[in-house]
């Protein structure tokens, strides 16, 4: 299969997943919720592929993800709303100042820290998730338009799903030649051992920081996507209970798999919704339930594929040929 | 003046509940490397059995601080045995991952109308109080029989650790799996041992915690338990005495930030000095550096 073929192929699964759920949406098929649930989950995929860049390529334990995900939510709808006058361009330019914001926070926060490691790194990003969150909680003082501890309404609504496929697919393709490239190889190589990597001079700290910067810019996408997906910004919707949901996608989905992030990023936004619904259905005395299922759910899986439902693997048609060549060795072990 | 020693006080008071609950963790962080994320809601449990214990069944208090060191001492090597286990060999990350499902799993499960259910529960504590006033500075007996017990505990957990063949064999497999079985020590019991005394240690963390503090939940472990988990790492994760340090400097740093700058901002301000913290000092106050084997 040569490299056209392969892009040919792989724009025709696009446009062919995009026609199916268009046409479930023109039906009816999908209504006005699930539409919205299926916007949430392709901000869980641009989300989970930002923690997927910094934790299942590179291994850099992050517990903070949503608080970057919460930042790019807040600039973005803090930018769209003052300047709503100028209608679609606010929002676009909302998408740019969420990414461009969530990832100079990143970068900045990157530098000092990423010089830990593993447990220690993950407990200082958690407590980066705290100071955020109480930082949201007070930003009525900053400015009454990001609304403190009520939440921020008001941030103009696109609820179109071609804005988040789109974004979704841009992110995906960006991320997918991110991965195969020498960037990307460095990133494997400080996660498989940062030791060695530095020995045939990769930079860990430059590496590591570039890494970091490049997740959170998508996190923040993600977030902005977020505040205009959502009439209501709030932020209990970024607390490390959050960060652990998008830990949860990557590592379920296999670490440095980019086709199991993607898959249960969806997967896992659904399935919660359905059990929900299902739990709901069965009367209200079950709702109670869903919680100690959601719980059992993730125990069971991780006990039957402790490296994640596609660890180790790779959609076939995202793996450039050269990669193949040598062993497979691109998808990340 | 007065006003400074009596937050010191009060400080004491939530970093000596801090530190049996950080005990646990540093325990099961320093034997398998894995942060027991579902600690917190076993000390919850224990607050719960402490109140159980007293209020319904009425025992007297020692005899409900015994049973909820018993219960969360089982339930945490239940926990072990079904949760972390099939997972010992597994990624460290995998390991984590379930037990953030079996912390879910205690929050949710407990907060099942049939179980403790989902409501806040104030009670009177089973202690009568009576305050004595040193110095300006008023001293509960509630306090006073939080620092007693803790001290006690402390001092029996040093005894164990350091003086029984039990507590040898916790400091073997601590040092090297491997080593540790080629010496004849039965690794899987050792585990399990160190799960049944952690958990024990957050139990009567979660009745003492109950008397000082008498509004519980079915997710009060959540909170708590991560900061008495930021102290264990602020201390030295892995190490006995770090834990118990760090927690009385938690317990310290967020009073005194509820006193004197913001009671909201106590959970920012305790895990900045966390963040620089690590920055000095990687492995915590009282933590090795190790250099990097290659």
């Amino acid at each position: 299969m040569n490299k056209t073929k392969q892009m040919v192929l792989a724009l025709v699964g696009v446009v062919v997943l995009y026609a199916l759920l268009k046409a479930l949406i023109v039906t009816g098929i999908i209504g006005p919720y699930w539409q919205i649930i299926l916007n949430e989950s392709m901000i869980y995929v641009i989300g989970g592929l930002g923690l997927s860049i910094i934790y299942g390529f590179t291994g850099q334990f992050s517990l903070g993800h949503a608080a970057f995900v919460g930042i790019g939510a807040y600039c973005a709808g803090w930018f769209a709303i003052t300047f709503s006058h100028y209608g679609i361009w606010a929002s676009l330019g909302s998408l740019v100042v969420g990414m461009i914001s969530a990832g100079l926070v990143g970068y900045l926060i990157g530098v000092p820290i990423l010089r830990l490691k593993s447990d220690y790194l993950g407990i200082a990003t958690l407590g980066f998730n705290f100071i955020v969150y109480d930082g949201m909680q007070n930003s009525d003082k900053l400015s009454s338009v990001l609304g403190g501890a009520q939440g921020m309404t008001g941030v103009p609504q696109f609820q179109t799903f071609e804005w988040y496929f789109v974004t979704a697919v841009i992110v995906f393709i960006l991320v997918r030649n991110l991965v195969f490239s020498s960037h990307g190889r460095a990133f494997t190589a400080i996660r498989e051992n940062e030791t060695a990597a530095d020995v045939v001079g990769i930079s860990p700290a430059r590496t590591k920081i570039m890494a970091f910067t490049v997740g959170c810019v998508l996190a923040g996408l993600g977030g902005a996507l977020y505040a205009h997906n959502y009439p209501y910004v709030n932020p209990d919707s970024f607390t490390f209970l959050e960060s652990i949901n998008y830990l949860i996608i990557v590592v379920l989905g296999g670490m440095g798999s980019m086709t199991g992030t993607v898959i249960t990023a969806v997967g896992w936004t659904f399935l919660l919704e359905v059990l929900r619904m299902f739990l709901s259905l069965l009367g209200p005395s079950f709702i109670n339930l869903r919680g100690v299922l959601y719980a059992l759910i993730l125990i069971v899986v991780i006990i039957l594929r402790p490296q994640g439902i596609f660890g180790g693997m790779e959609a076939s048609f995202l793996v450039p040929r050269i990669g193949r060549r040598k062993s497979n060795a691109a998808a990340g072990s | 003046m007065v006003t400074f020693f009596q937050q010191v006080v009060n400080g004491l008071q939530l970093g000596l509940v801090y530190a049996l609950i950080a005990l646990g963790y540093t325990m099961v962080y320093g034997i398998i490397k894995l942060i027991n994320f579902a600690h917190g809601d076993v000390f919850m449990v224990g607050a719960f059995m402490g109140y159980i214990g007293f209020t319904f069944v009425k025992l007297p208090w020692p005899v409900a601080l015994v049973m909820a060191l018993i219960t969360c001492a089982v339930i945490g090597v239940i926990n072990e045995r079904l949760v972390y286990r099939p997972l010992r060999y597994a990624a460290k990350i995998s390991a984590l991952i379930s037990a953030i499902g079996a912390s879910f799993f205690i929050e949710y499960f407990t907060s099942l109308n049939f179980v403790f259910g989902p409501n806040y529960i104030s009670y009177t504590p089973p202690i009568k109080e009576i305050t004595w006033i040193i110095g300006g500075v008023r001293i509960t007996d509630i306090q006073v029989v939080i620092l007693v017990t803790v001290a006690a505990f402390l001092a029996l957990l040093q005894l164990l650790i350091f003086r029984t063949k039990l507590g040898s064999a916790m400091r073997t497999v601590s040092f090297d799996h491997d080593a540790a079985r080629l010496m004849g020590v039965d690794v899987d019991r050792t585990i399990s041992f160190t799960f049944f005394v952690g958990s024990g240690l957050a139990g009567i963390g979660g009745v003492l915690f109950g008397f000082a503090y008498p509004e519980i939940w079915t997710f009060l472990g959540v909170m708590t338990g991560l900061k008495a988990f930021i102290a264990a790492v602020l201390g030295g994760i892995g190490i006995i005495p770090g834990a118990v340090l760090g927690a009385l400097i938690m317990g310290q740093v967020e009073i005194m930030t509820a006193a004197y700058i913001s009671s909201q901002a106590r959970d920012a301000v305790a895990f900045a000095i966390l963040i620089i913290v690590l920055l000095i000092r990687p492995s915590g106050i009282l933590g090795r550096n190790e250099p990097e084997k290659i």
